[in-house]
């Protein structure tokens, strides 16, 4: 039996009067692969966001790696250490180089000498195959490359879990397969992560479990054969066949 | 193609293309070319005429009165006062090596490649350099007292502090006012909205004035130092301003990003959120420089002579009543030399901190 690494206990988040997340109850164990997906507004990207505090919870508690989150500075330090996050528009640093935009937080945060930061970087960015633009800037990539440097740049910190919201729908449709095939070769070294996407094709090839929200709950969550093939609660049911289609 | 065909031929005919090219190219473009250069040619015909042709350049008051061109000998004359205002005259070897140092330091330290730690070092030793010679008082060489001081080095000295201090305090007010520490943030504001609510001569004059009543007895002030401070003060509050507007024009995901990486709030704002919005804030930020440049000759209302005063001094000598436009030309001419070259280095600053975008 694997160790518990994230455990979320009836989060519940407002947005002033709105309620964004309601009763939110999730385990993930250490090397799951969790594909989230759901209606636009359900609040997938809310409740990664959580998972590094990007966001705040008011109600419930969050562990991850056994630290629960809360305004301790020194344990939400901990928890970003080992937490890496990927985002939609990538946010790469536009005024460093790839190379820097990788380092960066190594050398910052974790207090990385600069030279095995960089031997590092190097390494990670011949896995996602840019390491010949170590030297450009962000201005100067695809869309593809940018996302697959910001996949690298997270990697960099050596995080036990990663977080992805929507890494491919900002980029055109010749780049998607790139950053998915990245992700992939992420799953199979038994990294665990938490993915908001569309890509049911990621979904089924990668993911341990889906897990569908709506209107700010967990409605359903299964292994991928059985919710694309079988879902149970009526909004999956509709969710998929619009985005089947 | 064009290119190539323009660098092949003699220079002359590459004018001539040129210009057919941008000033004859359609009729009504031809109009417009035409007046503009009758304009020109109108206005630039007499004032030339009045500096170059028609000006004395040797001999008296008398002569310069009876000529109808520019007197030049009354800048001859005027000219160690209007740069160096009351410094004594046995002395000006002093304020001319401290221009010459301060100058060519500046030319060396405006690459970016040299801006490290080692700079700073240089520049604090450079500034006790110049104090040390401005001031006197050790080493044998002879003290001369700050009231002393005036023209050209004065405005450089007021302007040259005024920014190197305000550009940090202004940057601090900013992230103050953008941060959410609510008592930090709520007096960054009041500081900000209070000193950019009422002109810098009344600032001064505060300064000048009600100042040295809040000092203990016995304990005084240069008033260089007070109007230094007020010129500080006023300076901040504008920078404060620009550089807010580079940190509300950076990205949420810059912020989030960081974040999601671990970096602390300084090592985001440090590396991260500051060095792009001062990058974008750079026209404004020497705008407002280049402005303060010149509001610094509003310490004439507080007596102290600096370059402007030193001219209008100058020109209330009796022996040399009547010759204020030579005088505000001249002081134009050196005013104008700084702004312009702030100007042409903000453009090359943007230049080089393009990070390869449009490459
Ligand atoms: N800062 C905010 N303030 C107020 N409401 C917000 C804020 N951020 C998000 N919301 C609201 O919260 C709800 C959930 O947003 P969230 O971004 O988590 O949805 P999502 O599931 O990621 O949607 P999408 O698929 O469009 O990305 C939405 O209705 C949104 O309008
Ligand atoms: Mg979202």
């Amino acid at each position: 039996m694997k160790n518990t690494i994230i455990k979320v206990e009836n989060v519940n988040k407002w947005y002033g009067d709105f309620h964004v997340l309601k009763d939110v109850n999730l385990d993930v164990t250490e090397g799951e692969r969790i594909v989230i997906c759901g209606p636009s507004g359900s609040g997938k990207s809310t409740f990664i966001r959580c998972l590094n505090h990007l966001e705040e919870h008011q109600k419930g508690d969050i562990q991850i790696n056994g630290i629960t989150l809360n305004q301790n500075l020194k344990n939400l330090q901990k928890v970003r250490e080992n937490v890496g996050m990927v985002f939609q528009h990538f946010n790469l640093f536009d005024h460093l180089t790839i190379l820097e935009n990788l380092t960066l937080a190594p050398i910052w945060v974790k207090k990385t000498p600069k030279e095995e930061a960089k031997k590092y970087a190097m390494e990670l960015l011949e896995r996602v195959a840019i390491s010949q633009h170590a030297h450009k800037y962000p201005g100067q990539l695809s869309g593809g490359q940018k996302q697959r440097v910001a996949i690298a740049r997270s990697l960099c910190m050596k995080p036990k879990i990663m977080l992805f919201d929507e890494p491919t729908s900002a980029l055109d449709p010749e780049m998607v397969k790139e950053v998915l095939d990245v992700m992939v070769d992420l799953a199979k070294e038994g990294m665990t992560m938490l993915c908001v996407t569309h890509e049911m094709g990621f979904a089924k090839q990668v993911a341990d479990k889906v897990i569908f929200m709506d209107e700010g709950r967990i409605v359903e969550q299964a292994a991928p054969d059985e919710f694309f093939n079988n879902p149970k609660h009526e909004r999956s049911k509709e969710f998929l066949s619009q985005i089947l289609h | 193609m064009e290119e190539e065909i323009m660098k092949s031929k003699a220079p002359f005919e590459n004018t001539a293309i040129w210009m057919k090219k941008n000033l004859f190219s359609t009729p009504v473009n031809t109009a417009i070319s035409l007046i503009v250069i009758c304009l020109l040619i109108s206005f630039l015909g007499p004032f030339i005429q009045w500096l170059v042709f028609d000006s004395v350049g040797l001999g008296t008051a008398q002569d310069c009165r009876e000529a109808s061109g520019a007197c030049l000998v009354f800048i001859k004359e005027k000219f160690d006062f209007i740069i160096f205002g009351f410094y004594p005259r046995t002395e000006l070897w002093r304020p001319i090596s401290s221009m010459i140092l301060f100058l060519s330091f500046i030319w060396w330290s405006k690459e970016p490649k040299r801006w490290n730690k080692r700079l700073l070092w240089r520049w604090l030793k450079l500034i006790l350099l110049i104090a040390l010679l401005m001031r006197g008082g050790l080493f044998g060489i002879a003290p001369v007292s700050l009231d002393k001081w005036g023209g050209l080095p004065l405005t450089l000295l007021l302007s040259f502090f005024g920014l190197l201090f305000s550009y940090p305090i202004g940057i601090l007010l900013a992230l103050a006012r953008r941060g959410n520490l609510p008592l930090i943030k709520i007096m960054s504001i009041t500081y900000i909205e209070l000193i950019r609510g009422v002109p810098m001569i009344s600032l001064l004059f505060m300064a000048s004035v009600m100042f040295p009543l809040f000092l203990p007895e016995g304990i005084t002030f240069p008033k260089l130092l007070r109007a230094q401070i007020a010129i500080i003060m006023f300076m901040s509050a504008y920078m404060a301003e620009v550089v807010r507007g580079g940190l509300m024009a950076i990205d949420k995901g810059q912020y989030e990003a960081a974040d999601a990486l671990g970096l602390n709030y300084w090592q985001k704002q440090i590396k991260i959120i500051l060095p792009q919005a001062l990058k974008i804030v750079i026209p404004p930020t020497v705008n407002t420089s280049i402005g303060m440049f010149k509001d610094t000759s509003l310490v004439v209302i507080i007596a102290l002579s600096d370059l402007l005063m030193t001219t209008k001094t100058a020109l209330k000598d009796p022996k040399w009543l009547g010759f204020s436009v030579e005088a505000y030309l001249f002081v134009g001419l050196i005013y104008f030399v700084f702004c312009y070259s702030m100007s042409r280095y903000s453009n090359r600053l943007e230049r080089e901190f393009s990070y390869g975008a449009h490459s």
